[in-house]
Order: C-alpha cells, then structure tokens, then sequence
C-alpha cells in the first residue's frame, strides 16, 4: 500500500504505467483484434491513415495492415524486451554476486570479464552477434542479453559489497549458513530494489535494439515488428510519411512509458532519496 | 484568312526545325571528357568477372573485361576484339580474326593464345560456358591474330556465345599454372576494356580510369567512371536527384521511385538494353528433398503465388508474367501454354492429395535489395495462405551464393539471363549433366528427366527452324507439368539517366557491355 502510493505520487511514473498498460493490453488482444497475418496484403497499398474504412492506420507499400503490424509488432517488442531482460538478469545477476561476495581473485577475474564486454560499444556487438547466428528471434534475445548484462553485474557486485559486512550478514556466518544460503537468503532479497529499476529500464533499451536491429534488416525476418515497419518504410518517406511515423511514435511512448516506470519505481522503493530530491 | 493562318505556321514549322536539329547535330559528335557517376546495387562481391558471374559484378567489370563480339539489339553480331569472323557452311568452324594493338591493361599484348587459354579458363570455372564448349572440338591458335573453333556437330547458337559475360578474356600472363581462385590478380583484375580498374574502396565506391592505350581510336570518352555503392534505395534516389549520380541501372530504383525520378527534368529512362539477358525471375525448388522434391507441391506453390499482384504492385506494372520455363521474347517460345493461374483453392487441394503435414519450408530471398525483400515476403504469404509453412532465412549475397551452391536451400529466390538462346540460357537450368556443386547458375534444383535431356541436346544441335521449334515446344510442356522451379516473372530492365548522357546503350546487353561508347554532352 505504502509502496503503491509513493509510485503514485510521481504522476510521470502514473502516466507511464498507464500507457505501458494500453501497450500490454493492445499486444495481449492483437490476435483477437487482428486474426489474420499481419503480413497478408489486405487492401490497395499506401492507403493513407482513414481512407478507407476499417483500416484507421491506412496500409503499407504492400497492402498490409498497419493496424493489424502495429498490434502484433507490440507483441514482440515486449516480448523481445521482456525475455531479453529476464535473460541479461540471469547473466549478470549471479556473476555480480559472486564477484561482490567473495571478492579477491574471483572479483578480479569476473569483473575482467565484465569489462570485456563493457569496452565493446553495445549496439555494434549486438549487430556482430545477430549477423553470426543469422536473424531470428532467439538470436536477437540472446545477442540483446549477451550486450546488456554487464551493468547488472556491477551493480549487483557493488551492493554485495556494501552489504556483506552488515551486522545481520556476519550473524548469519556465526551461525554457520552456507555461501550460498547467505548470497540467496541473506544479501539477494537486500539489493533487488536497484535491479527492478535497472530491469525496468532494461526492457526499454531492448526493445530500442531491437528496433533497431529490424531497423537495419537485421529483424527476425518472419516477425512482424515495430522497427521492421520503420525500416521497410524508410525508401517510401517521401511518398507516405506516416508508415515510418506510426511505429516511430509507438516506439517512443513505450519507450518512455518504461522510463518514467522505471523511475517512479526508484522513488517508491528509495524513500529517502525520493525526499531527499 | 489563310495569309493569316499560314505565317504563323511556316513560323512555327522553322522553329521546329531549329529545336529538332540543334540537340541532333550536338548528339551526333560525341564530346571527350566527363566523368559518370553511376549507381551499383547491390555491391559485388568481387570484379573478376571471369570467375565471379553475379549481376552487379557483370555490370561493372564489363568496362573491365571484353568478349570476341557484341550483339545489337535483334542479336546480331558486331565486333569487338574479334574484327570479322566467318562460319563455315557445315556450321562446323568458326574462325576469328582478331584486332591488331591490343594490349591488356598492364602492357601485354594480347594475343590468340590469350583466347585459347580464356576458353580452357571459362571452361573449367563457369558451368554455363562449359555446357556451351560441350560441342567445340577444338581451339587453335594458327598465328597470333586468328583463332579457329571446330565444333563436333553444328550448333546455330554458338555465335551468340562470344558476350563478354559469358566468354570474357582472361589474361593468359598472369593466371596460367596458377590457383585461379587465389591469385592475387583478383584483387586487381587486369582486361583489355575501355576503362581499368583503378580502386575499390569496399562499402563506398568503385573507381574505373579511362584507358588510354585503348585501341579504338578516340575511345572511350569519359575519363572516369566511379560505381557508388549505396545500398539504401531512398538515399540512392536522393543521390540521383541532387546530381550526385548521373546513371541509374536497372535494380537500383525503387520501381515506385521510377515514374517520379523519370519524369525529372532532364531525365530520361529507357528499357534497351535487355534483349540479351532477358532476366528471368524463379523460385529453385529443390527437387531432391523435403516437400519440395513432390511434383504436387511444386504445382501447388505455382497455383498460390499471385504473380500479378506482384506485378503491379512491387515492379509497377513492369515486365511480364510467363506461362512457363522460356520467356515469351525467344523465338522458341511455346505460346499455346496456359499459364498457372493464381487459384489457392486448387494449390490447396494439391497439398491435400499429397499429404502435406505441415512441415516447415524454408525460404531463402535474394538480398538484392528493398523489392526483392517485400517480394519474399509476399511470396512468404501466398504460400503460408495455402497453408504451407515457411521459415524465411536471411544472407548476404555471398552466403545465398553459398547455400544455392551447396544445395542448401528449400525455395530460393534467384534470377537467370536467357543469353538470347534455349541452348545458352534455358537447357543449363534443366539439363541433368548440369547438376554440380559449386555454382548457384546451374540445374541447382536437381531435376533429372533423361527425356528433357535428350530433347534440349537435340534441338541445340538441329539446324532445321522448324524440327527445332517442335523440339522446344515439346520441352516446354513436359517442364510446364514437372515444375522442376517456379517461373514468376520475366523483368524489366529500366535504365533511368541523365538525358546529357549519349549512347550509354548501344548493344543488346546495355551497361554491362561497358561505356565504350558513352559520352556526356558539357
């Protein structure tokens, strides 16, 4: 309840749940709203948004629905998003706790690793990653998991750090819990606060990559997604300006939706700093 | 009345003549100098047209590279490192005689021996010109300016087999006793053409420098040539439009682009330059594995796509749907075929009878840019309406070269010159000898029908028009049943470019045969 009304006292953070919620709930309906392939041509192509009746977003250089893309892009945005995160998670999660706890040499050789990954600029290995495995949906989940791990990693090792000299941390030694019963049960419940908002603002980088990877042709090319509607509709800006802006928009309110989440999940789970500002 | 009326006409019928003559007499002297920026998409994957055949590479390396002759729009034979040429009566030797003063481009003269080695060399790489030598005997090289062909029986399209794509000079200095494929010459190949390779700045340009040695006097006009690799269409087109570009080959406009940037002022856009190649667009079906190898299945995918759709909407109404293997400008063409229609209700009682289960079908586009892309994808849903599951596989243009040449494919996306002739273009897709790894422009889908066999080596070697006709014709029944691939469209070349461009096409293969002749009028 508490934790509820501090969300909700940063009206950004209510505005953005709102719209996520509209996103959520249009990618759970799409395959009711919109049966059909969202692929299948369906009408007279570079219909303009209104037209013609029942297509409200008009149709694509093809014919298709850009209603029925948008629908069911939203789907494998945050999917995408969602999976990729969960997968980063569990990459950088164990690897910053073991690194925080014992330290020492364990530290040094995991924390090398994570810089490894962290001097490569993201986007570039993302790309690298997904032309390797060759564009599918798996592949891009895991090329978006491989490249936004580390931060994870280094601040769950940083938590670590400053928690594993607590009081309540040297008590359960005493009291002879194992490594791991103290890593799990003890400091992991501990340090999730600054991971969800990590997390939170995870999901809005992936589905940025991944537009972004569509973007380029690098897409899963059976999936209908947000960046691939841009990217296709590029060489037809000039002809029919809004195939491109349609799911620019959508990107960008799910984008910032996940943002201002993300940091009215900060507030409410940071009193004091929420105060503090 | 009529006083009136007639002054202004006399008036208007000298200021006619003046516009007419003026722009004809400036085109009729080609003016020296210039430089031609042209567009190439997608960018080759190498320049050494001799071992690497894909479009693009042909387009460019044609200014490189040269053949024995060149055709003029009906196909006849013109020359061009061969100076006259004469056929025997039993059609059995062909003897070449070739220019005086040629030199390849680092000095050597060129010479007959240079053509005999060229022919082994073409042989032994190029799958296409080796079915072609199937019926020569022998090459000699009797003095340094004559080389003779003796062919085994007569083979009335042999004349037509001397383009620069198809039996280009190889130089003979630089690539005997060595590994063809890694010889550093490559990298910088060396031809007797009118422009030399000057540099290739990988993901930019392609830079072609006039030869100055060549041995057409006063050829070639323009000083250079640089080839731009853009590989995104709407900054191609805005290339064009703000006088970056000058030439826009065919393949590198968006066909919804074309009406816009033709009707620019002091644009012209033209469809010469086709005759020869005729690119014929088709689905390999590989005939040896998965569904795929089913002839019904086959059917069932020619009874689903909607050709016209694709047609209208992604070439903009350009070019030709075809009613079987042989495009409908060839002589030989059958026209009595029907074409399949588009009919998925029968597509899917096909799959029905066949029993179909649904599995997965991969589909390999060609990654030649933004058409061939939409185009997979309503291939990839005309298909999935008839319930054939597909799962599309993206490449580059070197991995699709790689996985048709490896057979590694299930549909894929390609598209094939006719060379003017069912012996040249056609048989080398169907022809069962023609199956071999190794190259993505031979009977990649691995039909075998002894049948087919035997009636396209018959026809090829008939010299009789109308056995030969009846031959054909019973070849393009038998395929129009088997379906060893899907035929889906016969393309359109459009060449758009500035109109100051003169004689940018003079043959029946159009750029690819190089810009010899071109010049900009300034």
């Amino acid at each position: 309840m508490n934790f509820f009304k501090r969300f909700a006292q940063n009206r950004g953070a209510l505005i953005g749940l709102i719209i996520l919620a509209l996103v959520v709930l249009l990618a759970l309906l799409a395959p009711f709203l919109y049966p059909d392939s969202p692929w299948r041509m369906v009408q007279r192509p570079f219909l303009a948004p209104g037209e013609v009746a029942g297509f409200p977003l008009g149709t694509d250089t093809m014919g298709r629905d850009v209603a029925a893309g948008l629908a069911h892009g939203a789907w494998v945005s945050l999917l995408i998003g969602l999976i990729s995160t969960v997968v980063a998670l569990s990459i950088g999660v164990p690897l910053g706790a073991l690194a925080g706890y014992f330290g020492g040499k364990i530290d040094d050789a995991l924390m090398r690793f994570t810089e490894f990954f962290q001097t490569i600029p993201n986007f570039a290995l993302a790309i690298v990653l997904v032309a390797i495995m060759e564009p599918s949906t798996v592949s891009i989940v895991l090329a978006i998991a491989i490249v936004s791990w580390p931060p994870v990693a280094r601040l769950v090792r940083g938590e670590f750090l400053s928690i594993k000299h607590r009081e309540y941390v040297e008590a359960a030694r005493l009291v002879g819990q194992t490594h791991r019963d103290i890593i799990i049960k003890q400091i992991l419940p501990n340090t999730l606060s600054p991971v969800i908002v990590l997390a939170s603002l995870m999901v809005a980088t992936a589905i940025l990559l991944e537009s972004s990877l569509s973007f380029l042709g690098l897409g899963d090319p059976d999936t209908m997604s947000w960046g691939y509607m841009i990217g296709a509709a590029r060489t037809v800006m000039r002809q029919a300006w809004w195939l491109s802006v349609i799911p620019g928009v959508a990107i960008l309110l799910t984008v910032l939706a996940l943002n201002l989440v993300g940091e009215g999940l900060d507030d409410a789970l940071n009193p004091q700093l929420a105060r503090a500002r | 009345m009529t006083l009136l009326s007639s002054v202004p006409g006399r008036l208007s019928v000298a200021a006619l003549l003046v516009t007419l003559t003026a722009p004809v007499l400036a085109q009729s002297t080609p003016q020296a100098g210039g430089v031609a920026n042209v567009a190439i998409q997608p960018e080759p994957p190498g320049l050494m047209l001799p071992l690497v055949q894909n479009a693009p590479t042909q387009r460019v390396a044609g200014n490189i590279f040269e053949g024995l002759l060149r055709y003029d729009a009906d196909l006849e034979p013109m020359p061009q490192l061969a100076e006259s040429w004469k056929i025997s009566d039993d059609g059995l030797t062909y003897t070449f005689t070739l220019h005086d003063d040629v030199t390849w481009h680092d000095g050597e003269p060129f010479s007959a021996e240079d053509v005999v080695f060229s022919v082994d060399f073409m042989r032994e790489t190029n799958p296409r010109t080796r079915a072609v030598l199937a019926h020569v005997d022998s090459v000699t090289a009797p003095d340094d300016s004559t080389v003779v062909f003796t062919l085994e029986t007569p083979f009335p399209a042999f004349i037509q087999a001397f383009e620069v794509g198809t039996l280009p000079m190889v130089p003979k200095h630089l690539y005997e006793g060595t590994d063809y494929y890694n010889n550093p010459a490559n990298r910088h190949p060396i031809g007797t053409g009118p422009f030399e390779f000057a540099k290739w700045d990988r993901g930019s340009v392609i830079e072609l420098d006039k030869n100055p040695d060549y041995y057409e006097a006063g050829k070639p006009y323009l000083d250079k040539i640089y080839w731009h690799v853009i590989p995104d269409a709407a900054s191609r087109a805005a290339a064009y439009e703000n006088g970056t570009l000058d030439i826009m080959p065919a393949g590198s406009v968006e066909n919804f682009d074309l009406p816009r940037l033709s009707e620019m002022e002091g644009s012209c856009l033209t469809e010469a330059g086709n005759e020869y190649f005729n690119p014929f667009a088709m689905l390999w079906l590989n005939n040896r594995e998965g569904p795929t190898a089913d002839k019904r299945f086959r059917q069932a995918v020619m009874y689903a796509l909607d050709r016209d759709f694709a047609k209208n909407v992604l070439w903009n109404g350009l070019g030709n749907v075809p009613n079987g293997p042989f495009t409908a400008s060839l002589p030989a063409h059958d026209d009595s075929l029907t074409p399949y229609p588009y009919d998925p209700d029968r597509a899917e009682a096909l799959l029905d009878e066949m029993g179909y289960d649904g599995e997965p079908v991969r589909l390999l586009p060609l990654p030649y840019g933004e058409t061939w892309t939409r185009w997979s994808e309503a291939v990839r849903q005309n298909l999935e309406d008839v319930g054939i599951n597909i799962e599309t596989e993206s490449s580059d243009v070197a991995g699709w070269n790689q996985k048709i040449s490896d057979w590694d494919y299930d549909i894929a996306f390609t598209y094939l010159f006719q060379y003017g002739d069912p012996s040249l273009g056609i048989a080398r897709t169907y022809d069962s000898d023609n199956i071999a790894k190794g190259s993505p422009w031979n009977n990649v889908e691995g039909y075998e029908n002894p049948k087919v066999d035997q009636l396209f080596a018959d026809a090829a070697v008939e010299n009789d028009v109308d056995k030969r006709q009846a031959m054909y014709a019973e070849v393009q029944q038998i395929l129009h049943e088997d379906v060893p691939l899907a035929w889906i469209m016969e393309l359109a070349q459009p060449t758009v470019y500035r109109c100051n461009v003169h004689d940018l096409i003079t043959t029946s293969i159009g750029l690819n045969d190089g810009f010899k002749n071109a010049w900009i009028e300034h």
